[in-house]
């Protein structure tokens, strides 16, 4: 780890009058950004601390919507009542991502933010072309079986490594962010950037800018919402698939559909092809395997991670099946 | 003895210290002005250092020396021997010359004040390095041109293995495993003039003793090695590794204690692993299960420093009755640190593989796995022809048969089910050869009305302590908490190594004897106390009960407490000591060499079903039964806790642990927590044991035999013949992985 100063701000503005600094790093809960430090791959020069920040509420939003404050804590989230009972997927998400001392610390716009598990990106002995730009992707070429099938490129093949951002980007949630030139609304799917050429930029945040919120809209009565994750073992572990799924039927059609997958994608993968397939369709064992179909046409798969492609669709398949069975 | 505290369930005596934090472990001993020391290591792993540069981290804050092949006095290499207790984990002593042979080798030794400037420094140290293409794979070497490491063999199995009417051939895998003990191994080096103190975490403090005694070019009695309490070891702290030579030289160099904490990443690489082990079964049977053909061909690796052999050959002549078979095992050297073994070395890879094969041998003939394991039934060892010393395996079956519901197995597959899972049931067989090795105690009985027991060896967890408390409890009617037990540290009497589940039978029997050696003293000097109540009695005439010493035919209460005895002395105790091992006789009737005329093993079943939902390829263990045939079962409690605790580990061996090296660098990438798998509490279902509880007693006066390795043996196979029954697929190199699965259904 480098030598590094630390700060704490006191409020919102002077935060991001500092922030734009240069090798500043905001840390919320510490639970990617201190880990990575001790590994080298984050030498941030000055730490922020923005744990005193009053951004800790969830609070109903005019239009029956539901905003949560960025140092919102995943355990409080994952608790919360209104969460629970309007947004189970959220719930459910978050009580499956890391442990529980884990979830007691991480914040949610530091979940967001969280970087990926790639094993040589943690590793500053190689290349890796997110942590060092242009020295090439250890991966590809590599031990790969947790990497990503969709969304990848030459590269970079990582995966965004959160549950939450997936339900999030399942309810269509919008990040609010704001920097020194004010307050702007990102929709989460459009928050992240795939790798491209540069794996090294990872969302649209300019520097300074600060997650202020998360919101998510107002479902419409009678919304149902599921998350499954797989993975090797039952507890502590990135997803190696996972789905998330919310729906309003109208009978046994859906009349709204939305899905997003998790541990395959080089971000929360929002799959607008799966959801063509299935709105106004009715809800059946054949659309929901054509759906996954759909969802998984591009995939890409490596040496190891083949399975990942068969195991989305099969995850998927599942909640969609547990999400239109419920009573 | 059927009041006695052993063979009940006690609660560890050194538990509350554990629990509220005070046990010190090993780098937690809190020593005045301790610099810190970080190892550099290798990210290369065949090659040689052409430069080190530490010009840089030379003049970083706090910064006091770093050492490494280029400023480093050579240190010896040890004799190394583990009959003599003089084992070390890697034979090269550390920064030997410019040469690296494995990813993760220390290279320099960076020391500081602080562990963060220390940190700091290692890395800012700039090593070049001429790097060689790595061999970190089986497939990527050839195949061993050489008489076999190891072999056993009856009979003609390759004639046989052609007439047998009824054959399985089949190769099975299990991976490089880590040891992942939670304490992570560490130094505290602390000199004072010429003599040494090493505080470790290790599972051998006579051994280490010995060896640091030759590294180091040290006679013994300079050196002091302190261990009082272990965070696990499963193996991995047997032998010593190259971070204690490390700390004794940085500590000499700076002339202050130093203290060197192996990470986890490194847990990896410099402190043993267990070898991947590659398995050619070939079986025959007759068409009614009678086994006529075995062979086993065993690759595996080792270090290219260091020999190793994870030993798959005992196990395949000795577990069934068989007339011919033949096992042969090669080592190859590959460019990964030494492994060590790691619990329930040899037979738990070759169980895998011989319980896998018997499984499916028992498919091929349409017949009840159980019942294959009947009609192959050893009535003797055949491999060395000898009786069994106490075998209650049959039992084992039958009561693990009864106990799990055996006889509702439907054998074919996919066909049992529960709501929207399909079960599988498998067994296996396991087994552990039991030892006893030489141990020295000293009891004493103190005139405060305690006692006092110590010997060097170790608790690493397993619960020692207690068995000694227990056993001088035992012998003297004191209450447990009345026994004070010292372990852990070299200059108590020698004791055994806590491996190969030896350190039980090879304390019990001298803690027995040098109690009653205590007693002895206590009542003799009754005898001859001038005022006392039993002044010119025979001694013979005297024993010691509930902590009284009485006439024999007299009630206890009709006696005098044995410190009062030792007051009217001015005594302030009185010592027993004794010597127990192969070559003493421990205790009266002891057959002492007789014990060379038996085959001695543990055995017992493992009953396991697992819960399959093929939809999403999700696979769990949700029971498991335990019957094990380990001898007389001294604790209950922390007996159990061995044997569950080895299942938990065989569910983690069974679907989810591997070390994987990165075939370019010999990198193991998975070189922590989150990415090497251990079963977690989730993956832990309702779980069973049932001890036998057969003394036997040609080992100890007892009966007992150590029981933390058998547990984990048979495991693997038990879960992956589940496996087979509820998806129809057959796993045969470990871990079980949802790719694997994904064909069924």
């Amino acid at each position: 780890m480098q030598a590094f100063q630390y700060k704490k701000a006191n409020d919102v503005d002077g935060a991001i009058g500092a922030g734009s600094t240069a090798g500043l790093k905001f840390v919320a809960g510490g639970t990617t950004l201190i880990d990575l430090m001790k590994l080298n791959v984050e030498r941030p020069t000055m730490v922020m601390d923005i744990n005193s920040l009053p951004l800790t509420k969830i609070e109903k939003t005019a239009d029956g919507g539901l905003r949560i404050g960025a140092m919102v804590r995943n355990s409080d989230l994952a608790h919360d009542l209104t969460v629970q009972k309007g947004y189970p997927v959220l719930s459910q998400a978050l009580l499956s991502g890391a442990s529980p001392q884990l979830r007691n610390m991480a914040s949610t716009g530091g979940n967001l933010l969280q970087r990926t598990r790639c094993y040589y990106f943690r590793d500053t002995a190689y290349p890796c072309n997110k942590r060092n730009p242009g020295s090439g992707c250890s991966a590809i070429d590599g031990y790969n079986r947790i990497h990503a099938v969709l969304g990848t490129s030459e590269h970079c093949i990582a995966t965004h490594p959160s549950d939450m951002a997936v339900a999030m980007v399942a309810l269509e949630a919008s990040v609010q962010v704001k920097g020194s030139n004010g307050e702007r609304t990102v929709p989460l799917k459009d928050f992240y950037f795939v790798p491209g050429s540069t794996p090294n930029r990872e969302n649209v945040l300019a520097p300074g800018e600060l997650i202020m919120s998360v919101t998510l809209p107002r479902l419409a009565d009678g919304t149902r919402s599921y998350y499954l994750k797989r993975r090797d073992r039952a507890s502590y572990e990135f997803a190696l698939a996972s789905a998330a799924v919310v729906a309003q039927m109208q009978g046994r059609r859906f009349q709204r559909i939305r899905i997003a997958l998790g541990g395959v994608g080089t971000k929360p993968w929002r799959s607008t092809e799966a959801e063509t397939v299935l709105e106004s369709h009715e809800a059946s064992a054949q659309n929901f395997r054509k759906a996954s179909e759909a969802a998984l046409s591009g995939a890409k798969a490596m040496h190891d991670n083949a399975f990942k492609i068969e195991l989305a669709k099969r995850t998927l398949v599942r909640a969609l099946t547990v999400v239109t069975s419920a009573a | 003895m059927s009041s006695s505290i052993v063979g009940q369930a006690v609660t560890r005596i050194d538990g509350r210290l554990k629990v509220t934090g005070q046990a010190a472990y090993g780098v937690e001993h809190r020593i005045q002005n301790v610099a810190h020391g970080v190892g550099v290591s290798s990210t290369i792993a065949n090659g040689r250092i052409v430069r080190i540069d530490t010009s840089e981290a030379e003049k970083m804050p706090g910064v006091l020396a770093i050492l490494h092949h280029g400023n480093f006095d050579r240190m010896y290499r040890p004799a190394g021997s583990l009959e003599e207790m003089s084992r070390p984990g890697e034979s090269r002593p550390p920064f030997e010359d410019e040469n690296v042979y494995y990813y993760g080798q220390f290279v320099a030794l960076v020391i500081a004040n602080t562990f963060e400037q220390a940190q700091d420094a290692a890395s800012h140290v700039r090593v070049q390095y001429e790097a060689k293409r790595p061999f970190v794979r089986l497939e990527q070497v050839p195949a061993p041109n050489k008489s076999p490491d190891t072999q056993s063999s009856r009979g003609n199995a390759e004639a046989a293995l052609q007439q047998g009417p009824v054959k399985l051939d089949a190769t099975y895998v299990t991976p490089v495993e880590t040891h992942n003990p939670m304490e992570m191994h560490g130094t505290i080096a602390a000199w004072e003039g010429d003599k040494l103190t090493l505080y470790e975490t290790t599972q051998g403090v006579v051994n280490h003793h010995n060896v640091a005694s030759q590294v180091l070019g040290m006679p013994p009695e300079s050196i002091h090695i302190v261990s009082p309490f272990v965070g696990s070891g499963f193996g991995c702290k047997l032998f010593p590794w190259p971070h204690s030579w490390l700390a004794a030289a940085g500590a000499r160099h700076v002339k202050r204690p130093v203290k060197v904490a192996v990470p986890r990443t490194l847990m990896f690489t410099t402190v043993g692993h267990r070898p991947l082990v590659q398995q050619h079964v070939r079986l025959a049977a007759t068409q009614d299960g009678k086994l006529v053909a075995m062979m086993n061909d065993v690759l595996q690796h080792t270090s290219v420093v260091d020999e190793y052999l994870e030993n798959c050959v005992d196990a395949t002549s000795m577990l069934y009755s068989c007339p011919n078979v033949k096992a042969q095992q090669y080592e190859v050297p590959l460019n990964v640190g030494t492994p060590t073994p790691m619990r329930g070395p040899g037979r738990t890879p070759a169980l895998f593989a011989l319980e896998s094969a018997m499984d499916e041998l028992a498919i091929k003939l349409n017949m009840d796995p159980l019942e294959l394991r009947l009609r192959n039934y050893a009535e003797k060892d055949e491999s060395s022809g000898k009786p069994w010393s106490s075998k209650h395996l049959r039992d084992a079956y039958q009561k693990g048969a009864e106990r799990f519901g055996w006889s509702k197995r439907n054998p074919k597959v996919g066909s049992m089910r529960k709501g929207n899972e399909i079960l599988g049931w498998g067994m296996a067989t396991c087994t552990w050869p039991c030892h006893a090795a030489g141990a020295d105690v000293r009891v004493r009985l103190l005139s405060d009305g305690s006692a006092h027991a110590s010997c060097a060896t170790q608790d690493i967890g397993t619960g020692t302590y207690t068995v000694f408390a227990e056993i001088v409890s035992d012998k003297t009617g004191l209450p447990v908490e009345k026994v004070k037990v010292a372990l852990g540290d070299s200059s108590l009497p020698p004791g055994p190594t806590s491996g190969g589940s030896a350190a039980t039978a090879s304390v019990v029997p001298a803690i027995s004897k040098a109690t009653e050696n205590a007693i002895q003293a206590v009542i003799k000097a009754a005898s001859k106390a001038p005022q006392g109540p039993f002044h010119g009695i025979d001694p013979k005439q005297l024993k010691m009960t509930q902590g009284r010493i009485h006439i024999v035919d007299k009630s206890p209460d009709s006696g005098v407490p044995f410190q009062e005895i030792l007051a009217s002395q001015h005594l302030v105790g009185l010592d027993g000591k004794a010597t127990s091992g192969r070559e003493h006789r421990s205790y009266p009737g002891d057959p002492g060499p007789e014990r060379e005329k038996y085959s001695i093993h543990s055995f017992g079943a493992h009953f396991c079903e697992v819960a399959f939902d093929p939809e999403i390829v999700r696979l769990r263990v949700t029971r498991w039964l335990s019957v094990i045939d380990g001898g007389r079962i001294i604790n209950q409690k922390t007996a159990r806790n061995q044997i569950l605790g080895a299942v938990v580990m065989g569910i983690g061996m069974g679907m989810l642990e591997e070390t994987v090296y990165d075939p370019r660098t010999g990198h193991p990438i998975n070189n922590n927590f989150a990415d090497y798998m251990v079963a977690v509490n989730a993956d832990v279902p309702e779980m069973e044991c049932i001890f036998l509880d057969y003394p036997d007693t040609v080992l100890n006066e007892y009966g007992a035999r150590g029981i933390g390795e058998i547990g984990l043996t048979g495991c693997a196979s038990a879960i992956t013949s589940a496996t087979y029954h509820a998806t129809g697929i057959r796993v045969r190199e470990l871990p079980i992985r949802i790719e694997k699965l994904l064909a069924s259904a």
